[in-house]
C-alpha cells in the first residue's frame, strides 16, 4: 500500500516544525525530536509536494493496483429517476450532458429506468437523446425500496457495462447510487457541478468540497463503472427531438430481486414545500415599496418565477407581511439559487440572512446602498420602473412558450 | 434493542480557504465537534433505547482525538464509544470509509440497528450510510423522519422520497439514516459528564489488525477508487454588475433568462 516515509535524517527542529504548521489536518506531529504522521493523515500529499524538499517521500505499491481493461466498458448510462411514474426532470439534464461527454470519446448514451408500467416514460428518454434505453418494468418495482432497485441496477451493469454512470441527486439517486457503487467496489462522486471527458474515458469530476470555499477535481482511474450524482438544475436539458432514433430493450426481471425484509406499507404525495429557507428562488421587499397594495406586483414577480416573497423587518413590523416571511438574523436564513431584492437597502442584519445565496439581484435606486456590496447584479433604478417593466417581458416570454 | 450509532469529529467551521498562491489549505484556528447532522441520529437512538430499552454505542473513525465526539456522545447517554484509529485509513475516501466502518461494526459485537446521520459538513457526500449497508448486505432507509418499534425484530420507519412520503416495515437489522431536523438532540448532561470523565474503559480502541479482513490494501488510500487530482480555489465572481439607465427591467429579464430561471 501506498505510504508517506518520513527521511528522518533530514529532519532539523525548524523543518520538522515548518512541517508541522504546514498539514492542514494536524496530522505531523514533532515530540522528543521525533518526526510522526499520525491517523489525521488524509494523504493530500502537501507535505511531500510543499514541504522541504525530500524530507517526507510519497512511496507508492504499485503492484497493488488492480487493473482494469477500460476497453471493455462502453457507454454513458444515465439512471432515469422515476418516482410512482414521474420522471424527475434531472434526468433530461443528465441525457443532455451524457451527450455532450461522449462526444470525445464516441460511446453510446444508456439509460436506465426502473418502474411498473413505465413505457411512456422510456420513450420520453429516447426523445431527450438516449440511444438505447434499458426498462426494468414489472410490479416488484411499484414502490421505491433501496435493495430491489439495486439489484435491477446492478443487473444492468453486469450485462452493459457501461463506463460511466451518471445519476441525479435526488433523495432517490442519492440513496441508491452509493449502494450500487459500493457492489461493484467503484469510485462515487456526489453532486459534481463540472463533468469532463478524457480521451481515455476517464471521467473528470469537479465538486465542491468544505463547503463550497473549495472546489475538488475527482477521478476514479483504477475502476469502472464511474460513479456520479449531480444536482437537479446544474446542466440544462436538451430540446427535444420529436423522431427519435434510439431503441428500446426491455430486460428480464428475476422476482427474487425483491427485498423481502422490507414491506412498503404506504406511499403518500408530500405537500407542497413553503418553508422560506427551502426557496429556490426568492423575491424580496423593503421599505422602497410605499404601500401594501404596491405589493402586490413584487407577488406577481413571484407567481410568474415560482418564487416565494419575503420581506426585511420593517414590513413585519408595519404589519405589511408575516413574521413567518422576514429575512434577517431576527427572522429566516437563507440560500436561494436565485434572490430578487426590491427597494431593500441592505441592513448588516439583513444581508446576513442571505447573502450566501447563489445570486443575487438588488434593485435599489440609491446607487450606494449597502444591499449593492453583496449583490451580484446591482440594479440602479427605481423600482417603481424596473418592476413593471421586468413583469411584462416575463409575461410576455410566457406566452411564447 | 442494541443501537450503533456512527459519527464523525469535523472542523468546527466549515469556512476553510485555499492559498491562492501556494494551493495550501487554510484552516486556521479551527476547532473540532460532533458532526451536527449526527444529533439528530443520536437523539434518535437515546429515544427508542428509553422507549425499549437496550443499548446505545457511538462509533467514529478517526484521529485519536476523534476520541472527544465520542466521550461527548456518552455525555448524552450513549452507554460506550469504538474509536476506529489507524494510519493505514489514512486518506480513505466514501469506499474505504465504509469498508472501514462496516468491519468496524462487525468486529464490535451484535447489534440491531445501525444510525447514521444524513451527512457531514465536511465531506457532505450523504453516502456512507448507504454504503455501509452495502458492505454488510442490510437493508437501509435514507432521509428518515420517524422509527418506531413494531415488534421484537421489526420497526416502521417513516421516509422521504422526492416526491412521497414512504411508510415501511423493515424486519431487523438495518440501517437507517436520518434527517435533519427530526429532533431536537439534548444537551450533554452535567451528571453523566461527571460520571463518566476519564473513564478510559468506556472507549475501545480498533485498528486494523482487529478487523478480519485486515489486508492493508483494502483501506486508505489504496483502498480508495477516487483520487482528488487537484484543489483549488472556485472562481468567485467578484466583479459586480452594475445595470443603470433606460430598460434595467428588461435587462434584468436577459440575466434572469441567460441563467435559465426563465
Amino acid at each position: 500500500m501506498p505510504e508517506l516515509k518520513i527521511n528522518h535524517e533530514k529532519v532539523t527542529a525548524e523543518i520538522a516544525n515548518e512541517l508541522v504548521s504546514l498539514c492542514p489536518f494536524s496530522a505531523i506531529s514533532y515530540e522528543n525530536n521525533k518526526l510522526a504522521v499520525n491517523s489525521a493523515c488524509k494523504m493530500c500529499k502537501l507535505c511531500v509536494k510543499k514541504g522541504p524538499a525530500g524530507v517526507m517521500e510519497f512511496v507508492e505499491n504499485k503492484s497493488a493496483a488492480p487493473k482494469i481493461n477500460k476497453d471493455e466498458w462502453k457507454g454513458i448510462a444515465v439512471f432515469a429517476d422515476c418516482e410512482q411514474g414521474v420522471l424527475h426532470p434531472v434526468t433530461f439534464e443528465l441525457l443532455g450532458k451524457a451527450k455532450e461527454l461522449t462526444k470525445v470519446i464516441n460511446h453510446p448514451v444508456y439509460a436506465i429506468i426502473i418502474g411498473e408500467n413505465i413505457n411512456n416514460n422510456a420513450q420520453k428518454l429516447l426523445s431527450y437523446g438516449a440511444d438505447k434505453v434499458f426498462v426494468y418494468d414489472n410490479e416488484i418495482f411499484r414502490d421505491f425500496s433501496v435493495t430491489t432497485y439495486t439489484n435491477a441496477f446492478a443487473d444492468f451493469i453486469e450485462k452493459v457495462k457501461p463506463s460511466s454512470v451518471l445519476v441525479g441527486a435526488t433523495n432517490m439517486g442519492r440513496s441508491l447510487a452509493p449502494r450500487v457503487a459500493a457492489r461493484f467496489r467503484t469510485g462515487l462522486t456526489a453532486d459534481c457541478t463540472v463533468l469532463e471527458m478524457r480521451e481515455n474515458t476517464d471521467l473528470v469530476q469537479i465538486r465542491p468540497a468544505f463547503g463550497g470555499n473549495i472546489m475538488a477535481q475527482i477521478l476514479s482511474p483504477k475502476t469502472r463503472p464511474q460513479f456520479c450524482t449531480v444536482r437537479y438544475k446544474i446542466f440544462s436539458a436538451p430540446q427535444k427531438c420529436e423522431n427519435p432514433s434510439g431503441v428500446i430493450e426491455n430486460m428480464s426481471v428475476n422476482t427474487d430481486w425483491l427485498d423481502s425484509r422490507v414491506n412498503i406499507t404506504n406511499s403518500v404525495i408530500k405537500p407542497k414545500v413553503t418553508d422560506l429557507s427551502e426557496a429556490n428562488v426568492i423575491v424580496a421587499v423593503g421599505r422602497g415599496f410605499k404601500s401594501p397594495a404596491d405589493l402586490e406586483s413584487a407577488k406577481e414577480l413571484a407567481e410568474l418565477l415560482g418564487a416565494n416573497l419575503a420581506c426585511t423587518r420593517p414590513l413585519v413590523e408595519n404589519g405589511w407581511m408575516d413574521a413567518s416571511k422576514q429575512i434577517g438574523l431576527s427572522g429566516k436564513t437563507v440560500k436561494p439559487k436565485l434572490i430578487i431584492t426590491l427597494g431593500i437597502s441592505g441592513s448588516v442584519q439583513f444581508a446576513a440572512g442571505m447573502k450566501s445565496s447563489d445570486m443575487i439581484i438588488a434593485v435599489n435606486n440609491d446607487k450606494n446602498a449597502s444591499i449593492f456590496d453583496v449583490a451580484h447584479y446591482c440594479i440602479v433604478g427605481d423600482l417603481y420602473e424596473v418592476l413593471p417593466e421586468l413583469i411584462q417581458k416575463v409575461k410576455e416570454a410566457k406566452a411564447n412558450v | 434493542m442494541n443501537i450503533i450509532v456512527c459519527i464523525k469529529q469535523v472542523p468546527g467551521t466549515s469556512n476553510v480557504k485555499v492559498d491562492p498562491v501556494t494551493g495550501v489549505l487554510i484552516r486556521d484556528g479551527v476547532e473540532s465537534k460532533m458532526n451536527p447532522y449526527d444529533l439528530f441520529a443520536l437523539e434518535t437512538a437515546l429515544k427508542l433505547k428509553e422507549e425499549n430499552g437496550g443499548t446505545v454505542k457511538v462509533i467514529t473513525m478517526g484521529p485519536p482525538a476523534a476520541k472527544d465526539v465520542l466521550m461527548e456522545a456518552i455525555y448524552m447517554g450513549a452507554d460506550d464509544g469504538v474509536l476506529v484509529s489507524d494510519r493505514r485509513f489514512a486518506g480513505a475516501d466514501v469506499l474505504a470509509t465504509s469498508r472501514t466502518l462496516s468491519s468496524a461494526i462487525t468486529a464490535s459485537g451484535n447489534f440491531d440497528l445501525i444510525l447514521c446521520g444524513k451527512q457531514t459538513t465536511d465531506g457532505d457526500t450523504a453516502q456512507v450510510g448507504a454504503e455501509i449497508a452495502e458492505y454488510m448486505g442490510l437493508p437501509h432507509f435514507a432521509n428518515v423522519k420517524s422509527i418506531s418499534v413494531k415488534s421484537d425484530n421489526n420497526i416502521t420507519i417513516v421516509s422521504e422520497l422526492g416526491a412521497t412520503i414512504q411508510t415501511a416495515d423493515a424486519s431487523l437489522p438495518c440501517i437507517c439514516c436520518a434527517d435533519a431536523d427530526i429532533n431536537t438532540p439534548r444537551l450533554p448532561s452535567y451528571k453523566r459528564k461527571c460520571e463518566a470523565k476519564g473513564n478510559e474503559a468506556l472507549i475501545k480502541t480498533l485498528s486494523l489488525d482487529d478487523f478480519k479482513d485486515n489486508n492493508p490494501d483494502h483501506y486508505g488510500l489504496s483502498g480508495s477508487p477516487t483520487q482528488v487530482e487537484r484543489i483549488f480555489p472556485p472562481d468567485k465572481n467578484t466583479n459586480r454588475e452594475f445595470i443603470e439607465g433606460e430598460n434595467a427591467g428588461a435587462k434584468v429579464f436577459e440575466i434572469l433568462k441567460a441563467k435559465k430561471f426563465i
